[in-house]
């Protein structure tokens, strides 16, 4: 492996990887609770535009650390918001949970651009100066290490805590875990709003790494990746973690080949691959199952 | 109203069994004891002392455990994790100890006789270790009143046996336990003193050493039922089914059926009696035509059915009752008619050539079959089949199934959750279908109802026949040495 690779790449398949990491952490815990959110796309969007928006007011009286810091947790803060509407609806309500989170991401898509008009009369909102700054000589920038805590948290909490013993059985059998006396509606509202803050913080960290401005379109399906990386990981926090690295590693390919121009495989075909790798895995998986019931 | 102002006591340390038929209001009395429905009047009393029970938290605190009929357990979680669920103990860093965990169960495993595999997940483990489970669920949340619901529903005679046995012990050790069924025979065994709940009233209470069987069955359905259904000599036909060396796969890829062959004539019944999972559910799969035996034939009427599907038999008149009612026999949104039509809907006279539905034809169909059933809901066929009970769904189904079937009928635990007077209906019908000269196939796990119904009895263990006799000579002992007798042992007839 060539210093180059090492140079170029690595610092920015874990740039990349870092906001898929955490989206799919959030998306996980909220699916152990029983609620899937396919709005992790919208709450990263939420999280990216207040980050980016915080970040462009609050750089130049605070410095740079300071207000990536308020920046971040302001988006965590905003995209919880947001997602107690997911979780009233499929919980409370008992809804859909594909329209609910649907809802979400088009809200999202109106709502940040609505807001960056208000704000700074223009689609999306004006530039910052510097986002976060990339750290040692390979500019590893801190998303990877915040990625790195959460990944060992939610570990931690879903393995070893009795919150998770909890909440783990509210996602698997309601009647077991309310009959064991578990306020159930309680604990899925906790693990929709942990894994909506997380999603925040996964758009934050997106926007402040990868840009310098957000805009309408800025996620660009980030957030379904981090949903296909918790399907392909088979809801273990390792296996989601390894398929969010792969997913990373292969958009990483993409963006490399884009800025290079002779190649004989088209980027398009690596912006892809994680989707083309879920639905592989899909078949591959259900022809494994079909196969043990002799049905093939 | 389910319950009409029901004033019911309980002794400590009794078994105390509530009897009463499918509706009676059994279901309603103990979701109020466990704090999951309130009462609209009246008041509950344990140890003397009027009590509040708002929530399962509240009944568990009172020393009031429960055991669910569908069990309440967490299919990934191992046996450990399910039973601490909840009430984790912890150490001094908040992680859950389950080293403490498993030393507390086993010591009250050990106390209760109650032995399990701390460490097995459930998914892995047979309806009765999971029973095992539920019950110590509450030993361990320390509950001096245990109410089992119907606890024998889903369980073999070999299980049902181990339970009474540890009623037995936990009544020993001091604990009260209240046993609803509405099996009698259960409750002779077990209960010290019985209540008998009709329409949501109590019709009486009793001490069951001083019932009859007879008595108690009457008490419960308010006039007097027979067990055994009269049935003449059989006039025996043609074969109508065979099947010739057939293996079957199951869900879990191991081979269920091994080599089966079997023969079944017009105008007899023949019994397949066995224990729970010995290929039972999967040769009923194979001869639906859901799945593919992947060796050996099936014929019906000499006619090799093997790769047919399972419209094509449904078509050359095989009507099934599957053993999982809710699953696998009706779609519980759709109304009585449309479930009536359900294997028949797409051809004349339900279905034009271009393939619009006669609803009037199909609806007035529906409703004469479901009268001469005897299916009694509130709308008629307008009804959803979810608003019926147990008993009347399995009518809606062996209503259909029997109207498909002018060749052969297969019923697989046919009157499984039922009360005495559905079992008991839905035994002369299948007499009924025997002696109009259909071949009956019934698969079952209750003995009795092999005894009382078939003419031949053949027994399954690991998959394979071990032998058939007439049933005539049967005796109840005889048939359960051949179920739990080792593979091919003794082979008659």
């Amino acid at each position: 492996m060539s210093m180059t690779f090492i140079q170029t790449f690595l610092p920015l398949a874990l740039t990349i990887s870092a906001p898929i990491i955490l989206a799919s952490m959030g998306g996980l815990i909220s699916e152990k609770s029983g609620i899937v959110n396919i709005g992790l796309e919208g709450l990263m969007g939420f999280g990216a535009f207040t980050a980016a928006t915080t970040h462009v007011l609050l750089e130049s009286s605070l410095g740079n650390e300071l207000s990536i810091t308020i920046a971040l947790i302001l988006a965590m803060i905003v995209a919880t918001i947001l997602s107690i509407i997911h979780a009233f609806a499929t919980i409370t309500f008992k809804s859909n949970q594909i329209i609910s989170g649907t809802g979400i991401n088009l809200l999202a898509a109106g709502l940040t651009v609505f807001f960056a008009q208000l704000i700074f009369n223009q689609e999306h909102t004006k530039p910052f100066q510097i986002g976060m700054k990339g750290y040692t000589m390979f500019h590893i920038y801190p998303s990877a290490l915040i990625a790195l805590i959460v990944i060992l948290l939610t570990w931690y909490i879903l393995n070893k805590r009795v919150f998770g013993l909890r909440l783990k059985a509210c996602g698997e059998s309601p009647q077991a875990a309310s009959g064991a006396g578990i306020p159930v509606s309680k604990m899925q509202y906790i693990g929709v709003l942990l894994g909506g803050s997380l999603a925040g913080l996964a758009g934050a960290s997106m926007v402040l790494t990868q840009s310098i401005q957000y805009s309408g379109n800025f996620i660009n399906g980030t957030g379904f990746i981090a949903l296909a990386a918790i399907n392909f990981g088979r809801w273990r926090v390792g296996g989601v973690t390894m398929a969010s690295l792969l997913f990373g590693s292969a958009m990483t390919i993409a963006h490399m080949i884009g800025s290079s121009s002779a190649t004989y495989i088209p980027r398009e075909f690596f912006l892809a691959l994680p989707y083309i790798i879920t639905v592989l895995s899909l078949v591959f998986f259900d022809y494994i199952k079909m196969r043990r019931i002799g049905s093939i | 109203m389910a319950n009409d102002h029901v004033s019911w006591r309980i002794k400590k340390g009794e078994v105390h069994a509530l009897l009463g038929e499918n509706g009676a209001g059994k279901s309603t009395i103990t979701s109020i004891l466990f704090g999951l429905l309130q009462a609209d009047s009246g008041e509950i009393l344990v140890d003397g002392k009027s009590v509040l029970i708002h929530n399962p938290n509240d009944a568990n605190a009172l020393g009031i455990g429960m055991v669910h009929q569908h069990f309440k357990l967490v299919p990934s979680y191992t046996v450990t994790e399910n039973i601490i669920l909840g009430l984790e103990p912890k150490t001094a860093w908040g992680h859950i100890n389950y080293q403490r965990a498993r030393s507390k169960i086993q010591e009250i495993s050990h106390q209760f006789g109650l032995a399990v595999d701390p460490d097995a997940r459930i998914a892995n483990i047979n309806v009765g270790m999971q029973q095992r489970v539920e019950i110590l669920k509450t030993l361990y949340r320390d509950a001096r009143i245990i109410v089992l619901d119907e606890p024998t529903a889903v369980l073999t005679p070999q299980e049902i046996d181990d339970l009474m046995q540890i009623i037995l012990r936990l009544k020993a050790q001091g604990r009260t336990i209240i046993f609803i069924s509405h099996k009698l025979k259960e409750i002779k065994t077990c209960a010290d003193q019985v209540t008998v709940l009709r329409r949501g009233k109590i019709v009486g209470s009793a001490d069951v050493s001083d019932c009859t069987e007879a008595q108690l069955a009457e008490m419960m359905v308010g006039h007097a039922v027979e067990f055994v259904t009269q049935k003449d000599a059989p006039t025996i036909g043609n074969v109508v089914l065979r099947l010739e060396n057939i293996s079957v796969k199951s869900m879990r890829g191991s081979i269920a059926v091994k080599d089966l062959s079997l023969s079944v004539h017009a105008g007899e019944v023949l019994g397949i009696a066995g224990v729970d999972g010995n290929g039972q559910s999967e040769l009923a799969l194979a001869l639906s035509g859901v799945v593919k035996p992947v060796k050996g034939k099936i014929y019906l009427d000499e006619v090799d059915v093997t790769s047919f599907g399972v419209r094509k038999r449904v078509e050359m008149g095989l009507g099934l009752t599957p053993e999982d009612r809710e699953t696998q026999a009706v779609i519980s949104n759709f109304n009585l008619a449309e479930n009536y039509v359900l294997k028949t809907f797409y051809r004349n006279p339900y279905s034009s050539v271009l393939g619009f539905l006669n609803k009037k034809k199909i609806s007035d169909d529906a409703q004469v079959q479901l009268e001469n059933f005897d299916v009694r809901s509130a709308n008629g066929w307008r009804s959803s089949i979810s608003e019926l009970s147990g008993g009347n769904r399995q009518k809606v189904v062996v209503a259909r199934e029997m109207t498909i079937a002018s060749k052969l009928l297969v019923v697989c635990q046919p009157t499984r959750g039922l009360d005495v007077g559905s079992i008991e209906y839905i035994h002369r019908q299948i007499i009924a279908q025997r002696n109009a000269g259909k071949a009956v196939l019934l698969i079952s796990f209750e003995l009795d109802e092999i005894l009382n119904l078939c003419d031949r009895i053949a027994t399954i263990s690991h998959g394979s026949i071990v032998g058939i006799i007439d049933a005539k000579d049967a005796t109840r002992q005889q048939v359960g040495q051949m179920m739990t007798a080792s593979h091919k042992e003794t082979v008659v007839g």
